[in-house]
């Protein structure tokens, strides 16, 4: 048994999985990661997951984008180059809005979706951590870390009886993608 | 998620009995893992026959100069704006579907978006190709870009629309891939995990490593949430900077301040009739009748009806605001669109645009699929009418009369615009086989809510209302996908 890194629940359905995460929780086992086909409601609440962040970031790369636009504008149009329009003024801050306004969201879309890549390690060609592979399929998975929680037996009594399908003991943490 | 059901009055967004979440995934990625059928075969011989056309003619463009097409000094601008406006248009529906729809619940979007927002990335790479291709020297594209004075032109006049043109565009056309690629990478890592071998590593660099976490998902759909936050102004400020291109000229026909919301509704109005287009063939074709039911049908064609009449008022408006104006020339340039030498093309928009989509409240029609594909195409018809009507009526006869003249499409304008169709269908047609072509999370999401199975369940449980369900099974009516016989003994 010592071998045994983690030990996964997979559950055909959504509801019997987060009835399984409440008896974990009833028998002090705690959870390590819920790997899901689809996202679940409500279960960041039940795991303690803080609330996401990411639209702190959202705001502040938007308003970053708003004030690039307007510094663009200003130094082209009004400080750098003035040029005159039949005598009208250069500093015509209504015709800025329209760039500004799309510098915000061009700013603010890619700020926080970058932000979201490096947040949760998402980028192009990284080995995907996976350890059920059905958990992107009809799989709702739970990982309980098996060094953590000793008593195996009882894990794995209390995720059949919740509905588990299927209990597996991985002897590593993730599926090999080599 | 646990204990809730959905009323019995809404209809189904999920038919078939059986589906379970394994088989939404072999469903959806049915075109994706096996190899194509003789329709797609088809359909992609011509379509890419189109691009190569496409390609001859815009090469041939590049290389003569817009000389090449049937352009004189009075008609400046013709098929090439009116091409590039109509792709614009198409576009928009799929980012209404994405963003709007998901910021008011509607559910049913979930099995349409994705294709939908494919469509509008196509369109927009259309749209871009003759905004460059119209160009004349392509190969200075760049000076459309803030550049300082070294580089051989001025700044660029922030105060055109032309210049907001191309920060809204290239703004609009990478958010929203943005969008669309950050929504496939769960359904990419799906299809990554059933892959073996080189589909695997391939599937595996374009999954980003996607794994599914709880963490990964909140944010997914915190960043989901934002970013149709911002696309549906985004989306809204496009075909307003666009009919801003035409609105602050002073050319008659042009200069009103009706345009953007006018453009705006035709975008939308045209953009629907194409995602109908391509998935009424689509879910026949890959066999998808269960997850795009005739309710997504139905919903469609009433959206088409709203925005139609919006542009049907909105051309009325036009002209009575043209007589009420009192300016002669503003009067003359919609006399002259209605009964000059170029009636043809408006009553053609008129017919297409604000006549055929009122057969739509016709339940007969809007629940045929036959009809609804052809008025879909009609629609599209007339409003590529609408923007030639809008482009080349203005200009053809101008304050000169000495200078009036017609306009007259080269091989190279029509070429240019077949094969921009051709070059659409050809990216579609790839997309359908090597992505999912519907978003098979989001559809995931509905089955134990709005999935028929989920309210035949409901009622077999029997503590519904009587009159609820008796409605609920009427509704079913229409769904060419239902078995009624499945009903007949409740």
């Amino acid at each position: 048994m010592s071998d045994i890194k983690y030990i996964l629940g997979s559950f055909g359905d959504p509801d019997e999985m987060m009835h399984g995460i409440e008896k974990l929780q009833e028998n002090n086992i705690s959870i390590h990661d819920v790997y899901t086909p689809m996202p679940i409601h409500g279960i960041e609440a039940k795991l303690g997951v803080k609330r996401s962040r990411i639209d702190i970031a959202a705001f502040c790369f938007g308003i970053t984008g708003t004030c690039a636009a307007f510094a663009l504008i200003y130094f082209c149009a009004v400080i750098d180059w003035r040029v005159n329009i039949g005598g009208k003024p250069s500093f015509a801050l209504p015709d800025f809005i329209p760039i500004m306004f799309e510098l915000t969201v061009l700013f603010c879309a890619f700020g926080m979706v970058l932000t979201y890549y490096a947040s949760t390690h998402l980028f192009p060609g990284r080995a995907p951590r996976v350890m059920d592979l059905r958990a992107t399929d009809d799989r709702f998975v739970i990982a309980v870390d098996a060094k953590e929680n000793a008593e195996h037996t009882v894990i794995d009594q209390l995720l059949k009886n919740a509905g588990a399908l299927e209990v597996k003991y991985n002897e590593r943490k993730y599926i090999s993608y080599e | 998620m646990s204990g809730h059901n959905e009323s019995i009055l809404r209809e189904p967004l999920i038919t078939g009995d059986n589906i379970t979440y394994a088989k939404i995934t072999d469903d959806i990625l049915g075109p994706v893992e096996n190899k194509p059928n003789k329709a797609w075969w088809i359909g992609f011989t011509f379509a890419s026959l189109g691009a190569l056309l496409w390609v001859v003619a815009v090469s041939y463009t590049f290389w003569n100069g817009i000389g090449a097409w049937g352009l004189n000094k009075t008609v400046g601008w013709a098929w090439d704006i009116t091409g590039f406006v109509w792709w614009v248009g198409i576009g928009h529906a799929g980012t209404l579907i994405s963003a709007v729809l998901l910021l008011f619940r509607q559910n049913w979007r979930n099995s349409i978006n994705r294709s939908a927002e494919a469509m509008t990335i196509f369109a927009v790479i259309c749209a871009a190709t003759y905004v460059v291709s119209h160009m004349g020297r392509p190969w200075l594209a760049y000076w459309v870009l803030p550049l300082p004075n070294q580089f051989g032109s001025l700044w660029v006049n922030f105060n055109s629309p032309l210049v907001w043109d191309m920060f809204a565009i290239s703004t609009y056309f990478s958010v929203s891939l943005l969008f669309w690629y950050t929504g496939l990478l769960p359904d990419i890592a799906t299809i990554r995990d059933r892959a073996v071998g080189t589909r695997r590593k391939i599937y595996s660099i374009f999954s980003f490593g996607w794994n599914g976490s709880v963490k990964t998902w909140q944010r997914f759909e915190a960043v989901s949430l934002i970013l149709a936050g911002i696309s549906t102004p985004l989306v809204l400020s496009v075909h307003t900077i666009v009919s801003m291109d035409f609105a602050t000229s002073v050319i008659p026909g042009w200069h009103t301040t009706i345009f953007p919301p006018y453009f705006v509704a035709g975008a939308i109005f045209s953009g629907f009739a194409m995602v109908l287009t391509l998935l009424l063939v689509a879910r026949k074709v890959l066999g998808l009748e269960n997850y795009i039911t005739m309710f997504h049908i139905e919903s469609m064609n009433k959206i088409i009806i709203l925005t139609g009449s919006i542009v049907g008022v909105a051309y009325l408006t036009e002209f009575f605001i043209a007589w009420y104006s009192g300016s002669e020339y503003e009067q003359y340039a919609f006399i002259n669109r209605s009964t000059g030498p170029y009636w043809w093309a408006y009553w053609m928009m008129m017919t297409c645009n604000v006549i055929s989509p009122q057969l739509l409240w016709f339940k007969k029609i809007r629940l045929s699929i036959r009809a609804t594909w052809i008025l879909s195409i009609v629609v599209n018809v007339g409003m590529w009418f609408e923007r030639f009507v809008i482009i080349v009526t203005s200009l053809h006869r101008d304050y000169i009369p000495s200078s009036w003249a017609m306009f007259y499409p080269t091989w190279v304008d029509v070429s240019v615009f077949v094969g921009s169709i051709g070059l659409f269908f050809t990216l579609f047609l790839l997309f359908l086989r090597v992505l999912p072509s519907i978003a098979i999370a989001e559809v995931k999401l509905l089955l134990k809510s709005a999935s028929e199975q989920a309210k035949m369940k409901q009622i077999k449980e029997g503590h519904e209302n009587k009159e609820y369900v008796a409605e609920y099974i009427e509704s079913l009516e229409k769904f060419d996908s239902v078995k009624q016989e499945d009903y007949a003994k409740i």
